[in-house]
């Protein structure tokens, strides 16, 4: 069993538009570029992890990229894990790797997670809401007679993470409208530095707070950018390591930490979905693995698919006390020059949330500038990272990445 | 007056409107929707139990972008009642953050939803400001 298992290569794609690329392209441009980072080639991977969420164009459906990209990276008859898990689907096609990397199967692997998502729309939307029509009859597990999406409550991605935030704001009495719009202000200002964001403009909290509002208090620009990327990680058992090159071990990045969780029973989750408690719960294990505290993380890549998500996981994460995100906040502590930078990407508001994509992506982020490879928008000195991805649902996937010493 | 169903089935109409939840018989988590076993302690036996039509509200958002056929502006929003949260609409008060403030205090009402071929009416739950 490998005791420990590193990153050898990582990449990521530009995030943004790719009308003339499929899945598969995208895909295998993350992989190839994952595989050349390494220093290795197609015929050391020893297995293939690979995650979509949507299926889609170059794909016969969901869950079919990983033989679809061998096609055109190289069938080299290794065993492929398919992996869907909501937005947690990149992040667990890294953990397939280690897994089987700590199991011993094989010394090297490699993880790639594509998506394409551009004009996709609002998620999670159950469609039409028509009562009127053929007799009413009662059907599913509330033996409802019309869809409830809006008559009930909201099924769309944008209100459930709104109401997640404004839960908090309710519970511990801070917070509001302009405090969430701040939140992305930080994050759209982080973007400009990122040359493979899908976004790359500032915006003032005017322009933010005026912009079209999708689900109060989330505007548009509060929301995760739908768009196009893929990225892909290679792994390496750290025996294996020892025998590469000097190179190849200065730029590896130890993985130190890597953890996922699902919801546990909460008394209201049946309600609002609670994607607070596995986040914690995923923390701590986190934390405890890697023996690493929060206040020793030079920076963090978290889940701001929305405004309202990202004021929670500060709390979630333990960056601060129980109810002090909006102090931790307000104090500038998450801005890229302040004490704990959080999102310096853009994050998912600003660089992009090409679902699958997403949890290596993050992952990536925090290696680039483990290595000192980040340019204008390094954190200098950066030794210890962390990644943390949701989907809802929920899966949680936390990963504690450390410098080679 | 025309022959009314309730939207889900765990609202019960009549005289006095109110919600039911399926409690379990073990531990006592409350379900809206029908479980196969508790998720919290496995237990497989479940009673109705009536839910208390006036809370507070927990947390809301007002929805200005839907699935087409989805009418918005509306507020959705978790209700606190006596203990047991709901998921509901804000109704009877404009969808805006003048009108819907959270810890306001609501109370249950019902509407009409829609009206089907043979004439039934399905009637849906919301909260009013109390």
């Amino acid at each position: 069993m490998a005791d420990d298992v590193w990153i050898l290569g990582i990449t990521m794609t530009k995030f943004g538009k790719y009308p003339d690329r499929d899945i598969v392209d995208l895909a295998a441009e993350a992989a190839r570029g994952a595989i050349a980072d390494a220093g290795v080639g197609m015929s050391d991977i020893g297995v293939l992890a690979a995650g979509n969420y949507m299926g889609g164009d170059g794909l016969l459906g969901p869950g079919r990229l990983g033989q679809a990209l061998q096609k055109q990276i190289g069938q080299t008859g290794v065993p492929v894990y398919n992996v869907m898990n909501a937005c947690a689907t990149g992040a667990t096609a890294l953990r397939t790797v280690l897994m089987a990397i700590k199991a011993g199967e094989t010394d090297i692997g490699l993880a790639v997670g594509a998506e394409k998502l551009s004009g996709a729309g609002l998620l999670g939307s159950g469609g039409a809401g028509k009562a009127d029509g053929a007799e009413f009859t009662p059907t599913g597990r509330v033996g409802q007679v019309a869809p409830l999406d809006g008559r009930i409550g909201t099924e769309t991605m944008p209100g459930v993470f709104a109401q997640v935030g404004m839960e908090y704001t309710h519970r511990y009495g801070k917070g509001d409208f302009e405090l969430f719009a701040r939140i992305s202000e930080k994050n759209h200002a982080h973007s400009t530095l990122n040359p493979l964001a899908a976004y790359t403009k500032r915006l003032t909290l005017d322009q933010i707070m005026n912009d079209v509002m999708v689900a109060y208090p989330n505007t548009r620009p509060m929301c995760s950018a739908n768009c196009d990327g893929a990225s892909a990680a290679v792994l390496v058992s750290g025996e294996r390591l020892k025998r590469m090159d000097p190179d190849q071990r200065r730029r590896a990045v130890k993985i130190s930490a890597s953890v996922l969780t699902s919801d546990p029973w909460t008394e209201t989750c049946q309600v609002l979905p609670d994607i607070n408690t596995l986040t914690r719960n995923a923390a701590e294990q986190a934390y405890t693995l890697a023996g690493v505290a929060p206040e020793d993380l030079d920076l963090v890549e978290l889940h701001d698919c929305f405004a309202t998500a990202e004021l929670v996981h500060y709390d979630n994460l333990m960056l601060c006390e129980p109810g002090g995100a909006v102090d931790l906040f307000e104090s500038g502590a998450t801005w890229r020059d302040g004490r704990l930078p959080v999102n310096v990407s853009g994050g998912l508001q600003s660089k992009g949330h090409p679902i699958a994509a997403t949890g290596i992506a993050n992952v990536w982020e925090v290696c680039h500038h483990l290595r000192g490879e980040a340019g204008d928008r390094q954190i200098e000195g950066a030794r210890v990272g962390l990644a943390h991805v949701i989907g809802l649902g929920s899966a949680c996937g936390v990963h504690i990445l450390e410098r080679a010493a | 007056m025309a022959e009314q169903v309730p939207l889900v089935d765990y609202l019960v109409l009549g005289d006095a409107p109110h919600l039911l939840a399926h409690e379990c018989a073990q531990c006592g988590a409350r379900y809206f929707d029908h479980r196969n076993a508790c998720a919290r302690c496995f237990g497989a036996e479940f009673r109705d139990v009536p839910v208390a039509g006036e809370g507070e509200v927990q947390s809301f958002t007002i929805v200005s972008f839907a699935a087409p056929g989805v009418a918005v502006p509306f507020a959705a929003a978790v209700v606190d009642c006596d203990g047991t949260w709901v998921k509901g609409n804000i109704i009877n008060t404009p969808s805006d953050p003048d009108h819907v403030r959270l810890g306001m205090k609501v109370r249950l009402a019902t509407y009409v939803v829609g009206t089907d071929s043979s004439g039934t009416e399905a009637v849906g739950f919301g909260f009013e400001p109390a």
